[in-house]
């Protein structure tokens, strides 16, 4: 394998782990996914287009991968997305610090494809044109998507204002939701 | 609790006719930079955490070991 492409495909792990966990909100199920993804990519690595965005091919593989394996479970799981958001609760401290606990609770209530678009333009810093062609949805599709995931989470999360945001959010949040 | 229609069924947000009936829906119909700013700070935070663990050694052994490396690399 080519060194720069070698360099290329570990630069990109620390972002895929971080996108994994978002999807599937759990970090040792993530890693597994972050493995598999790294050997299809590099059986397959002669598929790989020198020149274009090393980062953005991995993410859709390991996209790809998730969604084939969400499948599959699925059939055990029925309510996926509810399943993602026990599994979060279950093991809070095993994702970060419980700082951003009510920010990852919002997170993981929006709906995947929200909330996958909105980690990849948002944090991951694809553009709305990777973000689609990551999704192979339309360009359109992901901006509405991002949308409504940032409405979402402002709703969810109690905010009105910039000025809700603070130390003590959690506090606001659950007056806020018992007015 | 607050019973709003999932969002998908509302309105496109610009036009600012949200149904205002539910209790507390005062929401802005738009989102002001600001709240976009600081969901958005929230967000790379959170990712960042993970980013900045960086590369697992179960993941460099994996890359360089598929690539054949007997050569000293880090």
């Amino acid at each position: 394998m080519d060194e720069s492409v070698r360099k290329a495909v570990l630069a990109a792990v620390p972002s895929l782990r971080a996108f994994a966990i978002s999807l599937c909100g759990n970090v040792d199920r993530a890693d597994d996914l972050v493995q598999e993804t790294l050997l299809r990519a590099l059986a397959n690595i002669d598929s790989f287009q020198p020149g274009t965005n090393m980062s953005a091919w991995l993410f859709t593989i390991l996209r790809n991968h998730f969604r084939s394996e969400y499948r599959k479970r699925r059939r055990e799981v029925e309510d996926s997305d509810g399943h993602y958001a026990e599994s979060l609760k279950s093991q809070p401290e095993q994702i970060g610090q419980v700082e951003f606990g009510e920010f990852r609770e919002a997170l993981a209530q929006l709906p995947a494809d929200q909330r996958e678009a909105l980690v990849l333009v948002g944090a991951s810093g694809f553009s709305y044109e990777e973000a689609a062609s990551i999704c192979e949805c339309a360009v359109g599709t992901i901006k509405s998507r991002v949308n409504r995931a940032r409405t979402r989470l402002a709703e969810l999360m109690g905010i009105e204002s910039a000025e809700e945001f603070g130390p003590d959010q959690q506090t606001r949040a659950v007056m806020a939701s018992g007015e | 609790m607050n019973e709003r229609k999932p969002l998908g069924q509302q309105k496109p947000m610009e036009t600012a006719t949200t149904n205002r009936s539910n209790r507390g829906a005062t929401k802005p119909a738009k989102l002001s930079r600001e709240v976009q700013a600081r969901l958005g700070q929230q967000l790379r935070a959170m990712y960042d955490e993970v980013v900045n663990e960086g590369v697992p050694d179960r993941f460099n052994d994996l890359v360089n070991r598929i690539d054949g490396g007997n050569k000293d690399r880090q």
